[in-house]
């Protein structure tokens, strides 16, 4: 009589899939075992991972499939170093409070039954049995802040849709998750799409809005797909909220969340001068709740029962609930690590992630996506929380960090975040539009020591205009007051916050500005 | 292959399949490129016709977006991520060797974040998403597509 094969367990994450999870399961199936497709758990250094009976091997290859299921009596087919003995006990998993994540690589993603038996509605049938105003009040109280980067208090947003006038409302969830290092949006709507779905039927309730729209960046497909598959599933649970995927063409900026409206509308994805704002005048004019993925996969748990009191008891001063920390770039131990607030910089980098995966020393870490700060080693016992970083003169944004070892060029990064924005401006208004293409040339020219008298400058007629080039430290002052210029002059996040990443850069690594 | 005297008709089809959406022009736009391979000058008279908007209005929403062009290119693309995580772990040491192994036959184009930071550089060939790769992957993939 054959033995029994063990059920084995696979992520069908986007990320997953990338490092060879199918051809993996595929082994797995192909020898008699049971796969199941199951949610990350978010410990992207070992994906694939495999999971049996709660124990963990990772990162496996379609030839490690064999040893780990006929463990051999002799050592050397390096698959034993591989097991990590049980997942849930996993150092990495241990140390997180998960609550927004808290399915992460414990359910199937579209499976309804999976997702009751964990919890899932228990938000939505209470929040349906309140009277909306109660609904706002109470995600107001748990002091849940907007995710996606700006943290205004979501209940706050919520109660202004709630009194605005209006006889037809919209919900929009914003899932253009653009930020390089940041993959939270996508892992949540991939591995718990029904989480999404919920908070925004609650948020739908508390508002009154009957129609609600996920703008989904198209570089994520299974995300859509996942989604779709989702919307499909839970359309009687949803009743009488409508949902509808829409796809963006490619556009950074449609991130901003008045963009992203023009987006919808089916216009270009330029920012809207803001009043009259979208909690007013949003998706065609109507009053429009626009939050961000983990924003909205936050509220189920609020909604259900203390939940808005457990969450509001976590965290750090103002900064309430938890957050998912995306770990990226060069470190050894990346993925996503979902703690409350106050957690240092120095713990993330070095205890949780590892260190660098090259093993070299830490040189920055970029904190909040492309339009964040790059942070100094001497400045990673900054508590992780909206105002302490604000005062650091940084921004925690969507959560991403990613860490660069001592390779990296500063004054390249730097201009490659005014690259960034001049490729990705919306074009409507000028600090950014023509400032981002100005700070290239001009960190070019920092870069090259300063500049020459050019030759219109030396043409007879301008002989009112001085004549004697720039020296390099008048070429930076003329950096800072550009990045002075964009930060208090753009219209949005985009041309507003590429200073930071750009004179964080200057001011830390001047070395790295040297001709 | 849809005959070029179908176009105008297919057109029409693919808005009128649109026409319940709100705000429609994303969609049909994705649909099109999808159909034809780009937007071109007759999608937009077409499509502008279809939902009583001007061409420069249609053509304006096209030039805005990086997904759609005016030009049909057979070419496969690899797309690769070329944003910060990714330079963090070294994507910019292995361009010329993607763009050498690409040539004229396949279009390596810059993507900014795939949302595998984690564990980068990574690309995307079709909706297959790769990830970890060091040289000889990406040119491995690139002779692939």
């Amino acid at each position: 009589m054959t033995p029994k094969l063990p059920g084995v367990r696979i992520s069908d994450d986007a990320l997953a899939l990338a490092c060879g999870a199918d051809s993996v399961a595929g082994e797995f199936a192909r020898l008699g075992c049971t796969v199941e497709r199951v949610s990350s758990w978010g410990m992207h250094w070992l994906e694939p991972l495999v999971e049996i009976d709660g124990i963990g091997w990772g990162p496996v290859t379609v030839g490690d499939v064999a040893s780990i299921l006929k463990p051999s009596p002799l050592h050397g087919t390096g698959v034993e170093e591989k097991c990590i003995g049980s997942i849930a006990a996993h150092p990495f998993i241990e140390g997180q409070q998960r609550l927004t994540f808290a399915r992460a690589g414990k359910t199937r993603p579209l499976s309804l039954g999976d997702y009751a038996a964990t919890g899932g509605w228990v938000g939505l049938d209470r929040a349906l049995a309140l009277p909306p105003e109660q609904v706002c009040a109470e995600v107001t109280a748990s002091g849940l802040r907007g995710r996606g980067g700006a943290g205004f208090p979501a209940g706050i947003k919520w109660q202004t849709v709630h009194t605005a006038p209006g006889s037809k409302k919209y919900i929009v969830c914003n899932a253009d998750e653009g930020d390089s290092g940041t993959f939270a949006d996508r892992m949540l709507m991939e591995g718990d799409p029904f989480a999404l779905l919920e908070g925004m039927a609650i948020a739908a309730h508390a508002v009154g809005a009957r129609q609600g729209y996920i703008y989904i960046r198209s570089e994520y497909p299974h995300a859509v797909a996942k989604l779709r598959a989702a919307i499909d599933l839970a359309a009687a649970k949803l009743a009488p909220f409508v949902c509808e995927v829409r796809i963006g063409a490619g556009a950074y900026v449609c991130g901003e969340e008045t963009s992203l409206l023009n987006g919808l509308e089916g216009k270009r994805g330029e920012v809207r001068a803001k009043p009259p704002l979208p909690a007013i005048e949003g998706l065609f004019g109507c009053p429009t709740v626009v939050n961000n993925v983990l924003t909205l996969a936050a509220v189920p748990h609020i909604l259900a029962d203390g939940g808005s009191a457990e969450y509001g008891a976590l965290g750090f001063a103002r900064s309430k609930g938890t957050m998912p920390i995306q770990i990226a770039g060069n470190v050894k131990h990346g993925g996503l690590y979902e703690t409350a607030f106050g957690v240092t910089l120095r713990e993330l980098v070095y205890a949780i992630g590892g260190g660098t995966a090259s093993g070299r020393p830490v040189k920055a870490v970029q904190v909040g996506g492309p339009l964040g700060a790059y942070l100094h080693p001497d400045q990673f016992d900054i508590a992780f929380d909206y105002e302490a970083y604000t005062a650091a003169d940084a921004l925690i944004g969507h959560g991403g960090i990613v860490v660069f070892d001592d390779t990296a060029d500063m004054g390249r990064m730097a201009r490659f975040a005014m690259e960034f924005c001049a490729a990705e401006s919306c074009g409507k208004c000028t600090p950014c539009r023509i400032g981002a293409v100005r700070g290239v040339e001009l960190i070019d020219r920092i870069r090259g020591g300063g500049r020459p008298v050019d030759a219109v400058e030396a043409l007879p007629q301008m002989h009112n205009a001085a004549q004697h080039g720039r020296g390099k430290a008048e070429e930076i002052a003329l950096l800072e007051d550009l990045c002075e210029t964009m930060k208090f002059g753009s219209l949005c996040a985009l041309g507003g916050f590429t200073p930071y990443p750009v004179l964080s850069a200057l001011r830390q690594w001047p070395e790295d500005f040297a001709a | 292959m849809t005959a070029p005297k179908e176009k105008g008709a297919r057109l029409a089809e693919i808005c009128a399949e649109h026409g319940a959406f709100e705000g429609p022009l994303l969609p049909i736009l994705h649909a099109v490129q999808a159909e034809f391979g780009c937007v071109d000058a007759e999608a937009e008279r077409g499509i502008a016709k279809a939902l009583n908007l001007s061409r420069a209005e249609v053509h304006g929403v096209v030039s805005f977006y990086h997904d759609f062009r005016a030009e049909p290119d057979p070419r496969p693309v690899v797309q690769l991520c070329r944003a910060e995580a990714c330079q963090a772990r070294g994507v910019e040491a292995l361009v010329g060797a993607a763009e050498a192994a690409a040539g004229e036959r396949v279009r390596l184009a810059t993507v900014y974040c795939l949302g595998l930071c984690s564990v980068g550089p990574s690309a995307r060939l079709g909706d297959t998403l790769h990830a970890r790769l060091d040289e000889a992957a990406l040119i491995a993939l690139v002779r692939s597509a």
